[in-house]
């Protein structure tokens, strides 16, 4: 599996920005020279330089510093939205596919009532209302990002729940909650995965959609959708503030969407 | 046909009940004193006390919601805690200006997006087909806050020949419409490749290249008509997540439409114009998808017996 696995392009590629996102994250204060809220307003916005390689913002503060420093953000927010929206998801979307009737009802029409939003309108509607904070992010996201999953882990269960070995665990006397959790759940991990790979890549989004909107991270801790929503007033004089910020965003959501294509190729033996 | 109709049309009650349900709870979302939130802390009594009567806030919970669910059969959303105009008015002085955006990034996306996915089948698994995919991979990952900037860069301060923003005329439309459709050209072009892989498959198509026909008159008038199909579905819900994509776009481009609407109402914490907002979007979303699946049934006729 891992010998496949590394011969998808895919995979290499997706697991190479995640790691590279992980690096930047956990070892942004080794790697930058300058500290993240560090000013120097007299240098402000000047051109990339040996001492400052991706240049300096309005108030003179090493945009380098800051993109790594705001890879902590998207990969704490991305890692968390995406962690609460599978659990939920799995739990949610399992429990409506085993129990079926009344609960599956609920569910799916709670479900098409949240997909009547479409994409992040309701996250963003979530965020204003409760007021901008990290965790608020987080729910924000998470209050749309568990009807894919669920829907997912539904769709599955109805189709393994049928399959011989379901009905011997039953007919054994198995209670619900064990044929759920030992024999139904295993079975749909693989294309929860996926999702998940792609879920991750869309939080990431996300929370920079909502930052870039004043929904998300507050001055001065550094985000990449606040310092592109900075940026736009100095397209003109610095576009530097707008460029690394933004490649940032384009590489880590292309490497994970990457991975989720070569997963989904690895893991899923019908395509 | 008729049944069918019926069908969806009753479907979508409780789904119109729900949406409006949610967005008035939003207001019950903030935390601590509403009221507060939107006047700030320094507000006088006396006006707090008229804004929540305004807003019906004094009422018992349930009331509040009758009232609620009671203005909205007459479109009565509110007023604007700012310019104190009707919600409503306000939203439909900024829907042309948003519909015109989506419409512009549709053609824009259904132009790129139809040469290249029919391109990416024909040539399946050779460097043109993988390029286009690639390129495809790079919209979809591109969010518009990205695309935008990049954008304006290139052409209206590198090049100088369109608007940074604002809506004075044909050529301003041009970066804002570019930025919402390249995205949505990106995940259509997949869609477009994957159906048109899918039709290439079948016997009718094996049958007319038997029969000798041209393969270009094959792909476009036999394949492609019928891959659309699915596509036509997609589009649907793409032009509803254009709404949403709009917030963004038009901020950045002080696009005077729903979105930016949406983005100053958040800014200057007017909820009850927010409210009007969310809804209308998710109502329009939900519009859009309801005529995309009868347009789908009445073109494919196998749909309304499923």
């Amino acid at each position: 599996m891992i010998g496949r696995a590394l011969r998808l392009p895919g995979i290499v590629v997706g697991l190479a920005v995640l790691v590279a996102l992980v690096v930047a994250a956990a070892g942004a204060p080794l790697l930058s020279r300058h500290g993240p809220t560090e000013q120097a307003l007299r240098e402000g916005l000047r051109a990339p330089s040996a001492a400052h390689p991706f240049g300096q913002d309005r108030l003179g503060r090493d945009v380098l510093s800051r993109v790594l420093h705001g890879a902590r953000v998207s990969l704490w927010v991305g890692t968390l939205a995406v962690g609460v929206s599978v659990t939920i998801g799995m739990l949610v979307g399992s429990l409506a596919g085993a129990l079926g009737g009344i609960v599956d009802d609920l569910v799916m029409r709670l479900i098409d009532i949240l997909q009547a939003f479409p994409g992040i309108l309701l996250a963003i509607a979530a965020a204003a209302a409760l007021g901008p904070s990290l965790l608020n992010v987080v729910l924000a996201l998470s209050l749309i990002g568990w009807v894919g999953y669920a829907r997912l882990v539904r769709g599955q269960i109805l189709v393994v729940r049928e399959m011989d070995y379901v009905h011997a665990a039953a007919a054994l006397g198995a209670r619900p909650g064990r044929i759920i959790f030992r024999h139904l759940l295993p079975n749909v991990l693989a294309p929860v995965i996926v999702e998940a790979s792609f879920g991750m890549a869309g939080a990431i989004v996300g929370e920079a959609s909502l930052s870039f909107l004043g929904l998300g991270t507050q001055p001065p801790t550094p985000s990449w959708g606040s310092m592109l929503n900075e940026a736009r007033n100095y397209l003109l004089v610095a576009p530097h503030l707008a460029i690394f910020p933004g490649l940032a965003v384009m590489v880590v959501v292309l490497g994970l969407n990457f991975l989720g294509d070569g997963l989904r190729d690895l893991l899923d033996p019908r395509q | 046909m008729k049944r069918y109709l019926a069908r969806r049309l009753l479907l979508l009650v409780p789904v119109v009940w729900g949406v409006s349900t949610l967005v008035f709870l939003l207001i019950h979302l903030i935390p601590g004193d509403p009221v507060e939130v939107m006047l700030g802390e320094t507000a006088l009594a006396a006006d707090k006390e008229a804004l929540r009567k305004e807003l019906r806030l004094d009422l018992p919970l349930g009331a509040q919601y009758v009232e609620f669910l009671e203005g909205l059969t007459t479109l009565n959303l509110g007023r604007s805690l700012f310019t104190r105009q009707p919600v409503w008015d306000t939203i439909r002085a900024a829907l042309p200006a948003t519909a015109q955006l989506a419409v512009a990034a549709l053609a824009i996306a259904v132009a790129i997006a139809l040469p290249l996915g029919t391109l990416a089948a024909v040539k399946r698994n050779t460097a043109v087909d993988r390029g286009a995919m690639f390129l495809a991979l790079l919209g979809v990952s591109t969010p518009t806050f990205v695309l935008a900037p990049l954008l304006i860069l290139a052409f209206a301060i590198g090049l100088g020949v369109v608007p940074v923003s604002g809506r004075t005329g044909p050529a301003s439309l041009v970066l804002p419409a570019l930025t919402l459709g390249v995205g949505m050209a990106a995940i259509l072009s997949r869609m477009v490749r994957s159906s048109l892989l899918e039709v290439l498959r079948q016997d009718f198509i094996v049958m007319a290249f038997a029969k000798g026909l041209p393969r270009r008159r094959v792909v476009v008038r036999h394949a492609l008509r019928n891959a659309l199909i699915p596509v036509l579905t997609l589009l649907g819900l793409q032009l509803g997540g254009l709404l949403s994509g709009a917030i963004i776009t038009e901020t950045i481009f002080a696009w005077p439409g729903l979105g930016r609407l949406m983005f100053q109402a958040i800014q200057s914490r007017d909820y009850p114009l927010v409210q009007g907002c969310v809804l209308s979007i998710a109502l329009t979303y939900v519009l859009v998808n309801l005529a995309t699946d009868l347009l789908y049934s009445l073109v494919d006729p196998r749909v309304r017996h499923r």
